[in-house]
């Protein structure tokens, strides 16, 4: 149970947090792994903060982790990136797409949307990735497969064969979107 | 053994088709929608959507008396829906197995309340089953069944969020094929009248008894030993939690949450130092435990609201020290929204525009509620709009519902919202009530309902005819307007706000996510026209925004549905050539 690697995926409602959560989990699968996920459905689903849970290790009770614990966090929007900050761990590891979803505090002027959050997250995790993930997932054929191309980015971190991953893919999408995804897998992973 | 990750609710399914299932009725509502769904995929199950959940609760007992093995799912306050049924079929008993699954939202991630529905199978006297994972989710569904039929009476399983919607490994096993039993008649046993129902009272007292002596030797109920300074009281989700931040606990995890047995506790609680009971919501075991003397300590330190995590329990119980945190400092929080091109959106623009006041209900038309529409006054439960304008009249004179309207969509309308138009009829208010008609319960995933022309399994169905329906309730004013109409949609609600006699307009649009409309291409702002007036931002779009004082629009997002084009006084926005709309 201590030895769990703890990943959180968020973004915001729509985003395709949770199937991201699903390929995770499959992969986590093949490699022989105990695996424990936390999906979100549901009201935030519109358009809301959502975050989904992903464990995985020789055994995991349970399904979500704690404040301080995430070793990896996957976001897919940077405001959502600086919201999850407490939930990595002081030498956690942060994938985030740099593009900007305004909230509707934001968007009706009540609220200021941070406009420096880039070096507020390189401030406390140097090795942070932000990069537009977005651009891959068009350059892909679909704005879409913006969740795919962050797991190609996400598949570096962990020494998986990548036919786990391109599996957990196929498995988990519908046929006629296998191959605009593995492109997207393939440009997120470059 | 194979073995497949699964949800709780796919689990829930699952068990239910390796049981010798075959009738489920439920009404969606999360967390419990996926049982449903995931019910309606195997071939060898009947699965529905009922209008609401005490119809699908009194399908499920009727397939059950017929024989066969029943479910009926819903959500936590489904089951004060169905309440009625439940607290007499508890004194009827079963002839099929009959599971009722509640699924329970502590922390409210969709709901309006947080009730504690263990509270239900004491009241009811019927015995509830959680479980702590999705294995024991497939497990304590086929328990559930065989208990159900061995101690003649429905059994509730109860789960939460966490459980419901939570993914780990569970073992597939192959379909028992059991033979439905006979229905016989049985007066004295299915019809409650009072000399029915007196003999039945003392059977589910003995009932109860009888289900204590099973809870404590059955071994879904155990005692983990480990250390003996702390022992901890728990099940479902929060018995994971208690594993995780107290490694080194003894813990004693109910599977059976109700009744509980005091031998096998109160054994537990002698080989202990200092006892807890950790239970999200209320001190239900901890009251009982309370109650029979054992000394425990439970809410003095955990919440009566919303979820426990494991490290609310491991800052309060364990010694080692909390990992040290990253601080952010205070950002825009980012509340669900109606999604860009949603046909509600129009309406609830027209209602905060015309300043009225608006008796809401549930569903995703209840996101109007936040600014900048801010365009619904109450939200109570599903169906209670038009009631409460209704009553908003005889309150405040007739004269208010000449600028009050009841709002609900057509899933909730069906649920619970028929029977309050038929009392505007018959105790003659002049309650304006608009439907709005997105052919598809959307709130929950896109369920769909008797007006949307399907039923559970996708197959086409007879639909509704809402307009006919309300007409025969005897409302005199019926409209049915395109919400994307703006001219005429403001016309006919001032028309019927107007009209001395309970009015009903219809707004009918595909929900936006159906991908039924028109996708037309994004609205472009030119920035020499705008003068950054921001009008187009009071609709709430989130695809609108400002950027250097000019209205700019997210192509990504914006589905052409033209409302903002329609807000713009320089006619700034033009809205794209649709497609056929
Ligand atoms: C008694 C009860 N059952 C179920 C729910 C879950 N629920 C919330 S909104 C909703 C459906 C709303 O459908 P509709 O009224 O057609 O509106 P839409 O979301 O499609 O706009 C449901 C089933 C609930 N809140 N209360």
């Amino acid at each position: 149970m201590t030895n769990c690697c703890n990943i959180i995926i968020t973004g915001v409602g729509g985003q395709g947090t949770v199937l991201a959560g699903r390929i995770i989990s499959l992969a986590a699968e093949a490699a022989g792994y105990d695996v424990k996920v936390s999906e979100v459905h549901g009201m935030s689903q519109r358009g809301g903060s959502v975050i989904t849970q992903v464990r995985f290790g020789d055994s995991v009770a349970a399904p979500i982790i704690a404040f301080g614990k995430a070793d990896i966090v996957l976001a897919f929007e940077k405001l959502e990136a600086l919201r999850i900050l407490p939930y990595l761990t002081k030498d956690g590891k942060i994938i985030v797409n740099n593009r900007a979803l305004l909230p509707m505090p934001v968007i009706t002027g009540v609220m200021k949307y941070p406009d420096d959050i880039e070096q507020q997250i390189l401030s406390v995790y140097d090795d942070a990735e932000i990069f537009d993930a977005l651009a891959l997932a068009e350059e892909a054929g679909n704005a879409k497969s913006l969740n795919i191309v962050l797991l190609g980015r996400l598949s570096k971190l962990l020494d998986w064969p990548q036919n786990y991953w391109t599996d957990a893919i196929a498995k988990a999408v519908k046929p006629r979107f296998i191959e605009l995804n593995l492109k997207a897998f393939a440009l997120g992973r470059e | 053994m194979v073995k497949k990750l699964m949800t709780g609710n796919e689990a829930v399914a699952r068990g239910f088709w390796e049981a010798s299932g075959r009738v489920v009725s439920a009404y969606p509502g999360t967390p419990s929608t996926e049982i449903t769904e995931n019910a309606a995929r195997y071939d060898e199950l009947y699965a529905e959507w009922a209008p609401n959940e005490k119809v699908a609760l009194e399908v499920a007992i009727g397939s059950s008396m017929g024989g066969a093995r029943s479910l009926a799912a819903m959500k936590h306050v489904g089951l004060n829906v169905a309440a009625d049924p439940l607290f007499t079929v508890a004194y009827t008993g079963v002839n099929g197995g009959l599971l009722i699954v509640s699924a329970d939202d502590p922390g409210m991630h969709s709901s309006q309340n947080e009730q504690d529905n263990r509270n239900y199978a004491r009241a009811a006297k019927i015995p509830a089953l959680e479980p702590a994972d999705s294995a024991e989710a497939k497990n304590f569904t086929k328990l559930g069944l065989a208990l159900s039929e061995q101690y003649d009476t429905p059994v509730m399983l109860r789960l939460t969020t966490r459980i419901s919607h939570s993914q780990s490994f569970v073992e597939l096993e192959d379909r028992e094929e059991i033979e439905n039993k006979e229905y016989k008649k049985d007066i004295t046993k299915y019809v409650m009248t009072p000399a029915g129902a007196r003999p039945r009272h003392l059977q589910i007292e003995a009932r109860m008894v009888a289900l204590a002596e099973f809870a404590a030797t059955s071994d879904i109920n155990r005692a983990e030993y480990r250390s003996k300074e702390i022992g901890v009281v728990c099940s479902g989700a929060v018995y994971q939690y208690v594993r995780e931040a107290l490694p080194g606990a003894s813990i004693y995890k109910l599977g059976m949450v109700y009744p509980l047995s005091y031998q096998s506790i109160s054994k537990f609680s002698q080989q202990v130092n200092k006892l807890y009971v950790i239970e999200e919501l209320d001190p239900f075991i901890e009251n009982i435990l309370k109650s029979w003397g054992i000394e425990c300590v439970g809410k003095d330190i955990f919440s009566l609201c919303g979820e426990i995590f494991p490290e609310t329990i491991a800052s309060e119980l364990a010694d080692c020290p909390l990992p040290e945190i990253t601080k952010t400092p205070s950002i825009p929080p980012r509340p669900p929204v109606m999604c860009a091109g949603c046909p509600h959106r129009a309406v609830f623009y027209m209602f905060n525009k015309l300043k009225l006041t608006v008796t809401g209900d549930i569903g995703c038309y209840t996101l109007a509620a936040a600014p900048p529409l801010s365009a619904i006054d109450s939200t109570v439960c599903m169906g209670a709009s038009i009631g409460m304008a209704h009553g908003l009249e005889k309150a405040l004179g007739r004269d208010s519902s000449h600028h009050t309207v009841a709002v609900l969509g057509e899933s909730t309308f069906m649920h619970s919202g028929i029977t309050s138009l038929i009392n505007t009829v018959y105790n003659q208010s002049a309650v304006t009530t608009v439907i709005l008609d997105n052919s598809i319960t959307a709130m929950t995933g896109h369920q769909h309902n008797p007006a949307s022309g399907r039923d559970a399994k996708g197959e086409i169905a007879p639909m509704l005819d809402l307009a006919a329906l309300v007409k025969a309730c005897g409302v005199k004013m019926v409209n049915v307007v395109d919400p994307f109409d703006l001219a005429k949609s403001e016309k006919v609600l001032k028309d019927s706000l107007a009209f001395d006699g309970p009015s009903v307009i219809i707004y009918r649009q595909p929900c936006v996510l159906l991908g039924k409309t028109a996708v037309n291409n994004a609205c472009i702002v030119d920035p020499k026209e705008c003068i950054g007036c921001k009008r187009c931002l009071k609709c709430g779009c989130p695809a609108l925004g400002i950027s250097e004082g000019r209205a700019i629009i997210d192509d990504k997002q914006c589905t052409g549905c033209g409302l903002c084009a329609g807000l713009c006084p320089k006619e700034a926005i033009t809205a794209a050539e649709s497609e056929g709309k």
